[in-house]
């Protein structure tokens, strides 16, 4: 079972910081890029976590999945967007919701702990006879599990994720649906990009693609998308 | 580690997830937080599959990521095409479902 | 037979189904003779059964045929199903027969009219209503019947409706109608908490068995009587009946003679178990039919429009059959119904061949021997008028009697009254009968002066009300080459030859001799049990003697008013008798001064208080939402915290109730 030994009681201990840290910094720090960074070291923590429980596959995974792609995916967007203004912290709309929110989320915290800390002794779960871990190759009996009694929900994940790509690509297409071929019709100069703002007006989505105010950002965008 | 001291920690980072996700404007960091309530889930997931002995935590923390992912990506294009047209916006600007 | 007796509604029925999209192309007179073909099969279907219930020992006589079940709802179950007993197969017959001679009839009298295939779909439909209102073996089948022949008599008074005035006398009818409505459906809803069913069989066991109470019998029965004054014109409620002769005459003679009015009587009679465990409502009964006969019969004395007279004549003999059922006389009643159908709808047939022969004329003013010129009509006239007239050996003669025999033998002194209301009653009907025959087909020839050559047909009297006004589309015209009046084809003819040998030797079917003379009381006594007169042999004898006596009296009284002239006609045409006793006039002041007052404040109540509070209703429910709506506040963090805070509370609750 769960051999307590120092080694293992610190990597508990240094993993935990690591998470926890990361979790502040996510919550706290102001400039969004530091916010991703502060996910990837969250990440990792669990990722070690993940190690000294002995799901090695998963570690792995999420190493390769979440911090390699999803997080990158997030400093990209991030990036383009150039989102990387410092929001203000203070105007609040309403005054109501930062107690209430802190409520909330400390009543969860302390209710789990009062769950697990209490009655932890009477987890009650069945084990599945096939699915018993024993020490050694997780992989080879998540994957025997994966492809027999999931099998169904797997192939529906890779429905899940051709959807998802499609509609990403819909999505972020431009309004007009066609994508333009920047060798094809190179810029000339800025002014072909600017065009009437009416953002100010607030509210409104008819059909406004390229015209903003701010033009450099406006063509990276544009350029970022066309494929 | 003995189980308890895990769920612990994955209770308080998923407490902090909340809280983030309650108290931030910008959309990217509320969805990072969400990330982070993700993981800890996982978290919880994992280490009560080892004590039990039960693999199937661990595959629903594979399909935990998956949907994950693919959440993300839809996310951030949604985020994406909205940005784009005002970029600056944040959270309590996109209010369009008022009553 | 039993298991076919829906083909005697079914077949009028069908033949208004196909007249609906077919009439007009199948056009005149093929659509006649389809309406005429159908109700001649339903005839001769009741006969079959007739036959077949003849041939059954007496108890057993009475198919009851389950069709479905209509409403099946908990304890409160209504079947479709028709009872064929002696009493509604009698009904059935003269319904049927009589019906069949005047659509017979009506194939000649509406020639030429453009809307000759919809006045057949209307009879046809009436006919199945009708034959629904006797067949049913329940009270809600009878009232589908009752609402149906009401809607049909709408339908055809105001056939010709571009005349406003007829459009009126129908609505007059319908409405008039539907108060008696009223106290039917009171009626069957106390009779349905008594007994918890609304079948006859049920409630003559019911009321056999003594589950009405005095109180509850009392108050049934007065309400069938207010449903009974609706439908068989009686007083209070008459007064649409003679407005009703704006319609075409066959159909006076159909729905107003011979079926419909009768109708209301037929409810009575069905319902008499609970009649007879009443103790003062047949007093009432018996006394509004015999006040009716006296204010008709008095009415009928002045009235110079052919039709009029026929219609309060109408209304007085309904009035006898009241009474008649309110002496416990049930079979007399039905013997009565029955010869009154036959002469009654003679003579609207005949004066609908008079009318036509005198190119719509209709004011007796205007006629006079008209017996030279259209002999078969005023041969079989005739012999309604004597059967009418209740002069022996015709079949009035034998009903009539038995009316009034039955009133005499009750032993009362009401009973008395009665009697001798219903003798004088009889001698005015001879009198004004005679009056009606004397002025048209006999005297000199009034129509001969140039005056009413010129403009006749369409001039209205200002006693006579709406006539049938229908100069413009109707093409068939009595009035030969040289303005004489002419015979009326062998289409009508033929119906009024048949009719007359009817009311001639009808009366066999109940002479009062022996006991095995007797066969309708023999028939009828499954359903209606035994009867008696009160009154036997010697003392029956000696009735009919005065009854015969006052019919001719009545008789020579009229022959010395308008043949002799002894006796000047004002004298006895009193103002008060031209005008209807005021009582529709008293109406039309109700309605039109202090009944409007009401109307107009109970529609207030509906549009001000009801709808309001509809409307109220809708508008708490905006205006909350509009308030509720300041919820959403198109937040979306806003949202989440409520979430957020939602799962907490969630959560708190499932961990304090796992008991940790």
């Amino acid at each position: 079972m769960l051999a307590t030994t120092v080694v293992e009681y610190m990597t508990f201990v240094v993993a935990a910081m690591i998470c926890l840290m990361g979790a502040i910094g996510v919550v706290a720090l102001r400039n969004p890029i530091h916010n991703a960074l502060s996910l990837i070291a969250t990440l990792f923590g669990v990722a070690v976590l993940f190690v000294a429980q002995g799901a090695y596959f998963l570690a792995a995974i999420q190493i390769i999945v979440y911090a390699g792609a999803i997080v990158i995916l997030f400093l990209f967007v991030i990036m383009l967007l150039g989102v990387d203004e410092v929001e203000e912290m203070r105007r609040e709309r309403s005054m109501i919701r930062l107690p209430l929110a802190l409520m909330a989320s400390a009543a969860i915290v302390g209710l789990v702990l009062v769950s697990v800390l209490v009655g932890s002794r009477e987890v009650t779960g069945r084990r599945t006879a096939n699915g018993a871990l024993d020490e050694g190759s997780d992989i080879n009996v998540l994957g025997r599990s994966l492809f027999t009694d999931h099998v169904f929900a797997f192939e529906i994940t890779g429905v899940l994720l051709t959807i998802a790509v499609v509609g990403a690509v819909v999505l972020a297409r431009k309004a007009k649906g066609d994508v333009i071929d920047f060798d094809e019709f190179p810029i000339e100069d800025d002014a072909d990009l600017e065009e009437p703002d009416d953002l100010d007006t607030g509210g409104d989505n008819s059909g406004d693609v390229s015209g903003d105010s701010s033009g450099d950002i406006s063509e990276d965008s544009s350029r970022g998308v066309s494929p | 580690m003995n189980q308890p001291s895990y769920l612990i920690l994955s209770a308080v980072i998923f407490g902090i997830g909340s809280l983030g996700l309650l108290i931030r404007r910008n959309p990217l960091v509320m969805f990072m937080c969400v990330e982070l309530m993700l993981n800890a889930v996982n978290l919880t997931f994992v280490s009560l599959s080892r004590s039990l002995g039960d693999v199937n935590g661990q595959i629903a923390v594979f399909f935990v990521l998956v949907v994950a992912a693919a959440e993300v990506v839809v996310g951030l294009g949604l985020i994406v095409s909205i940005l784009r047209r005002r970029p600056g916006a944040d959270a309590d600007d996109l209010d369009l479902m008022r009553g | 037979m039993e298991k076919l007796l829906w083909i005697i509604p079914a077949l009028p029925l069908l033949g208004f189904l196909v007249l609906i999209p077919l009439g007009r192309k199948l056009g005149e007179p093929f659509a006649g003779w389809l309406a005429t073909a159908m109700v001649g099969g339903s005839f001769l279907a009741v006969l079959i059964t007739f036959f077949d219930l003849l041939s059954k020992p007496a108890e057993e006589r009475a198919f009851d045929q389950h069709l479905f079940t209509w409403i099946p709802s908990g304890s409160f179950k209504v079947s479709v199903g028709f009872l064929a007993d002696p009493l509604s197969i009698t009904m059935c017959l003269f319904v049927t027969g009589v019906g069949a001679l005047i659509h017979l009839y009506s194939i000649g009298y509406m020639r030429g009219d453009p809307k000759f295939p919809k006045f057949f779909t209307y009879l046809n439909l009436f006919v199945f209503s009708m034959l629904m209102l006797v067949l049913g073996n329940n009270l809600l089948l009878t009232f589908l019947g009752w609402e149906g022949v009401g809607a049909c008599s709408y339908l055809l008074i105001s056939f010709w409706q571009t005349d406003p005035a007829n459009a009126s006398a129908g609505k007059k009818a319908f409405i008039t109608n539907r108060i008696g409505d009223w106290g039917f459906m009171i009626g069957t809803f106390l009779v349905w908490t008594t007994i918890g069913s609304i079948d006859y069989a049920n409630i003559s066991s019911g009321a056999h068995g003594g589950a009405f109470t005095g109180a509850t019998a009392t108050a049934v029965a007065l309400l069938f009587l207010v449903a009974a004054t609706g439908k068989s014109a009686q007083i209070p409620l008459f007064v649409w009946l003679p407005d009703a002769m704006a319609g075409p005459t066959p159909v006076s003679a159909l729905i107003h003679a011979a079926t419909m009015v009768t109708s209301g009587v037929y409810l009575l009679v069905r319902l008499h178990p609970i009649l007879e465990r009443t103790g003062w409502a047949n007093d009432v009964i018996a006394w509004v039919g015999v006040a009716t006969a006296l204010v008709a019969a008095t009415i009928a004395v002045t009235q110079n429009d052919i039709k009029k007279v026929l219609a309060y004549s109408t209304v007085s003999q309904l009035g006898f059959l009241f009474l008649a059922v309110g002496t416990g006389n049930y079979v007399a009643a039905i013997f009565h119904m029955v010869t009154h159908a036959f002469f009654k709808a003679l003579m609207f047939l005949g004066s609908g061949s008079v009318i036509l022969g005198m190119g719509h004329e209709q004011d007796m003013r205007r006629f006079g021997n008209l017996r030279k010129y259209m002999p078969i009509t005023a041969g079989t006239f005739i012999v309604g008028w004597l059967a009418i007239a209740g002069v022996p050996p015709f079949s009035g003669f034998w009903s009539k009697d038995e009316i009034l025999a039955g009133a005499w033998g009750k032993g009362t002194a009401q009973g008395y009254a009665m009697w001798a209301i219903a003798l004088f009653t009889a001698l005015l009907t001879a009198f004004y009968m005679t009056r009606l025959v004397i002025q048209t087909f006999f005297g000199e020839e009034k129509w001969r002066t140039a005056e009413v050559l010129a403009d006749h047909g369409t001039e209205p009297d200002d006693d006579a009300g709406p006539i049938d006004a229908h100069v413009d589309g109707h093409g068939a015209h009595g009035l030969g080459p040289d303005h004489t009046p002419r015979e009326s084809p062998v289409l009508m003819t033929l119906p009024l030859v048949v009719l007359a040998g009817l009311a001639l030797v009808g009366g066999v079917i109940n002479l009062p001799f022996t006991r095995s003379t007797e066969l309708l009381g023999e028939w009828l006594e499954p359903v209606i049990g035994p009867h008696s007169l009160g009154v036997e042999g010697p003392g029956l004898f000696a009735l009919a003697l005065v009854a015969t006596a006052s019919s001719l009296i009545g008789i020579a009284f009229a022959g010395l008013v308008y043949v002799r002239k002894r006796v000047p006609a004002e004298d006895v045409e009193l103002d008060l008798f031209a005008k209807g006793w005021y009582i529709d006039s008293t109406y039309a002041r109700f309605m039109g001064g202090p009944g409007r007052v009401m109307f107009d404040s109970i529609a207030w109540f509906d549009q001000h208080i009801i709808d309001g509070a509809v409307n109220g209703v809708a508008a708490v429910v905006a205006g909350s939402g509009a308030q509720l709506r300041r919820f959403q506040s198109g937040q979306v963090r806003g949202y989440a915290v409520g979430m957020a805070v939602g799962a907490a509370l969630l959560l708190g609750y499932v961990v304090t109730r796992i008991g940790l």
